[in-house]
């Protein structure tokens, strides 16, 4: 940012009465903190409720299973976040980035397989332990974005329909299993016992690839520009 | 392609939120999410379904209008390809926000909203747009942040999620400050009057059928929740001071909102103050709010209606006038009813609606206020309502009597084809608008009809 | 006790600090940071509502509305990025303040 330097933040007439509102907020608040006798929290309702939950940690019944909806509209604002972000503008990496060494790339040819099998991994430990989609879907973003810096020829070529189809895997895989659930059980996501741990890592798996997609295009910044994407790329940074 | 693949994600979720209000209930359980229907709900519902089908054909008009006329090639085919996602999300998640029953998932329902209102309002490739999105952004996400810290120290009091549990809890240390949080963050979402202030260049910004979008659906959802919290779930927690206070900053909406009106050069920005002005009134109704009554939810409800419609209205035809004249200011628009007489005509009827005259919806509100201010013996808010809607008359006026002015020099501009779908959506709303006084009786009984609760997942 | 209570009251404490700077501050990545200070002190608050002293019943449920707060935050943040990339294209500044003048246009160009 260009403007960096020359940027006055002092000297704002509003900081100290802002400041003064704010102060009074916080003490306000903590006083509020301080006098409130705190509820005992749902642990034992989820508790009681985990063994027919189809998975073994609380935290994951509660994300896919019991508060599963929440869920559900958490991955559309994360596929929202992205449209927004295809709306707005091209995707622009900048010059600087796109050197790489040999050393880089090969390192990146060894990183990439092991991420991915770690990210699989917290995803199928998900359903046990801390972990799951998100987690496993943030490794994925992370290998996505490695590779973005390291300039792999083949990765301007892909198609914007393939993007398109692995932003959405995530939420069409858990409406179309919500879906599946009103036919078994008449009720929205409640899922049918006999197969409900298996129904809650197929959408696990297919929520993680989404997350991964989705922020590894997030750090990209916009929409692949695809017509003759090589050639502007090389061209300009717009 | 995508434009056929990814609105049926969007499709998809408001499909299931209407199917899924009227199908079966079940009891709620602690740690589940419900939705639920009331009467309140199913009218705002009703509200929403209505206005969202006319903007969708309008908007289907609209861009095949500027595409056919491009200002620069490419740019609207792209807009109508986020187009339809944006919107038909957006769509998706007010009607979640209506038949939501659990504050968490209200808060990741006015996200969706916050954010798709937000990518819809930067459409606009225009830097003026962009900036006022980004700011609609931040104000959004301030809101929600303060209405997040409410749920936590409400979950801090209750450990309690459900909206019908949480009607039933004994007021507590700490319910307090968490109804304020929550309260400050949805009417920073309504706009409320000191904190207007990104209103009017994020609605007057966007492109027309975006402005409609947000001025008559998407603050209406913030203000839903606002009323259904102060009145039906948190009601021991109201005193009458705040309620005071809220009619307060109502009034000061209506006044300054109006008189702001009156300065704007531009039609879209008059438009945009004016709904300021409007949701002034929505907030007057609080101190004059008995819940006592059954039908207490009536006035606010024919007030957002009718001003859901009529905006709609208002910024379709504002824009279907743009579309032919190229710009909107205000002292040029002389003449457009000859050759755009039935936008003028909803643009009118609308104007209507504003100021309150009968059979309009605002009519009957305001007529309700009134009414309750005297018998309430607070006639200070009855001259409140009745000097607003003079000062609605006015700014009404201002642009009619503009448009209906034909001075002998006028050139008459060719109309163009695809022009049917930018006209008559407008008319249908505004004369919706005008009708929905002799409606009441209809929305009364709808009013009435009783809960119905549905769960999602669970255990089987 | 002593140690929840830390955390929440810090929690309030970057709430309001992300408040201020957000008024305060002009420049438009300084006010995302100043967003994400706030979402972090709510996110604080909420995961010490969780805390119970044996480990069997810790609450889950704020556990994973604060894992769902964190990717909305994550997509907002994201999203607010990219428009202040764009507008920063568009105006060629990133400050508040200087936006002004591309703030009131006169008349309307589409």
């Amino acid at each position: 940012m260009s403007s960096h330097n020359t940027y006055p933040e002092r000297k704002n007439s509003l900081a100290l009465p802002v400041i003064l509102l704010t102060s009074g907020l916080f003490l306000l608040l903590s006083y509020t903190l301080l006098s409130i006798e705190q509820a005992g929290g749902l642990a034992a309702q989820v508790q009681s409720a985990l063994p027919k939950s189809g998975a073994e940690s609380p935290v994951t019944a509660v994300l896919l299973n019991f508060r599963g909806y929440d869920t559900l509209l958490e991955v559309m604002v994360l596929f929202l976040s992205i449209l927004g972000a295809w709306s707005i503008g091209r995707a622009s990496l900048p010059q600087a980035l796109i050197k790489t060494s040999t050393i880089q790339i090969s390192c990146v040819r060894l990183l990439i397989p092991l991420m991915i099998l770690i990210a699989f991994y917290l995803v199928w430990q998900g359903t046990r332990f801390a972990g799951g989609a998100f987690q496993g879907g943030s490794i994925l973003a992370a290998a996505g974005v490695l590779l973005l810096v390291s300039d792999f020829p083949k990765l301007i070529q892909i198609h914007s329909i393939h993007l398109r189809l692995g932003f959405i895997l995530g939420p069409v895989t858990f409406i179309l299993i919500a879906f599946y659930c009103i036919f078994t059980n008449k009720t929205f996501m409640a899922y049918p016992a006999a197969i409900v741990s298996q129904l809650l890592l197929f959408i696990e798996i297919a929520c993680a690839i989404s997350i991964g997609l989705t922020l590894a295009a997030l750090f990209a910044g916009g929409r692949p520009a695809q017509e003759s994407s090589i050639a502007q790329r090389k061209g300009s940074t717009l | 392609m995508a434009p056929i693949l990814i609105p049926l994600g969007g499709g998809l979720l408001s499909f299931i939120f209407y199917r899924k209000g009227f199908s079966i209930s079940l009891l709620a359980s602690i740690v589940g999410i419900s939705l639920r229907t009331d009467g309140p709900s199913l009218l705002m519902l009703l509200m929403t379904g209505v206005t969202s089908i006319t903007i969708t054909l309008y908007a289907a008009g609209y861009f095949s209008f500027r595409i056919a006329s491009p200002s620069k090639p490419g740019r609207h085919e792209r807009q109508l390809q986020f187009f339809w996602p944006l919107w038909m999300i957006l769509l998706g998640s007010l009607n979640g926000l209506f038949l939501a029953g659990d504050i968490f998932n209200i808060y990741v329902t006015l996200e969706l909203i916050g954010l798709s209102a937000v990518a819809l309002s930067a459409l606009s490739a225009k830097p003026s747009s962009q900036i006022a999105a980004f700011r609609y952004l931040l104000v959004s996400l301030l809101g929600s942040l303060s209405y997040l810290l409410g749920i936590a120290f409400l979950y801090k009091t209750y450990a309690l999620l459900d909206l019908d549990m949480l009607r039933l809890v004994p007021p507590m240390k700490g319910a307090h400050t968490a109804f304020a949080l929550m309260s400050v963050g949805l009417m920073l979402k309504t706009a409320l009057f000191p904190m207007h202030f990104w209103l009017p260049p994020a609605h007057a910004n966007a492109l027309a059928p975006v402005s409609a979008i947000l001025s008559a659906l998407v603050v209406k959802a913030s203000f839903y929740l606002l009323f259904r919290f102060w009145f039906d779930i948190f009601n021991d927690l109201v005193t009458p001071g705040a309620l005071f206070v809220i009619g307060l900053l109502g009034t000061g909406a209506v006044f300054w909102g109006s008189i702001q009106a009156l300065r704007q050069h531009r039609m879209k920005l008059l438009i945009a103050y004016s709904t300021v002005a409007q949701l002034g009134y929505l907030f007057i109704a609080f101190p004059l709010t008995q819940i006592q009554e059954k039908l207490y939810w009536l006035p606010v409800i024919c007030m957002a209606m009718g001003h859901g419609f009529a905006k709609t209205a208002m910024f379709m035809a504002s824009g279907a006038i743009f579309l032919h004249v190229k710009h909107d200011r205000i002292n040029e628009l002389t003449g457009v009813r000859a050759y755009l007489p039935v936008t003028v005509f909803a643009y009118t009827i609308a104007g209507v609606n504003l100021m309150g005259l009968p059979p309009s919806g605002g009519f009957i509100a305001k007529w309700m206020l009134i009414y309750a201010a005297f018998e309430m013996h607070k006639w200070w808010w009855g001259i409140v309502i009745m000097l607003g809607s003079l000062l609605a008359a006015a700014y009404v006026y201002r642009v009619v009597s503009k448009l209906y002015v034909m001075p002998p020099d006028t050139i008459i501009i060719e109309k163009k084809a695809h022009s049917m779908l930018l006209e008559w959506p407008p008319l249908f709303l505004a004369i919706l608008s005008l009708i929905l006084g002799i409606l009441a009786p209809y929305m009364v009984s709808i009013l009435l009809l009783s809960k119905k609760l549905v769960s999602i997942g669970g255990i089987m | 006790m002593i140690t929840t209570l830390i955390y929440s009251v810090t929690g309030i404490a970057l709430f309001c600090m992300g408040f201020t700077a957000l008024i305060l501050c002009s420049h438009l990545l300084r006010k995302i940071l100043a967003i994400n200070f706030m979402a972090s002190g709510v996110f604080l608050l909420l995961i010490t509502t969780a805390y119970s002293p044996d480990p069997a019943l810790l609450d889950p449920v704020p556990q994973a509305m604060v894992l769902t707060g964190i990717v909305v935050s994550v997509s907002t943040t994201a999203l607010a990025l990219v428009l202040a990339c764009r507008v920063q294209e568009t105006t060629g500044s990133a400050v508040f303040k200087r936006l002004l003048p591309f703030r009131k246009n006169k008349g309307q160009k589409d």
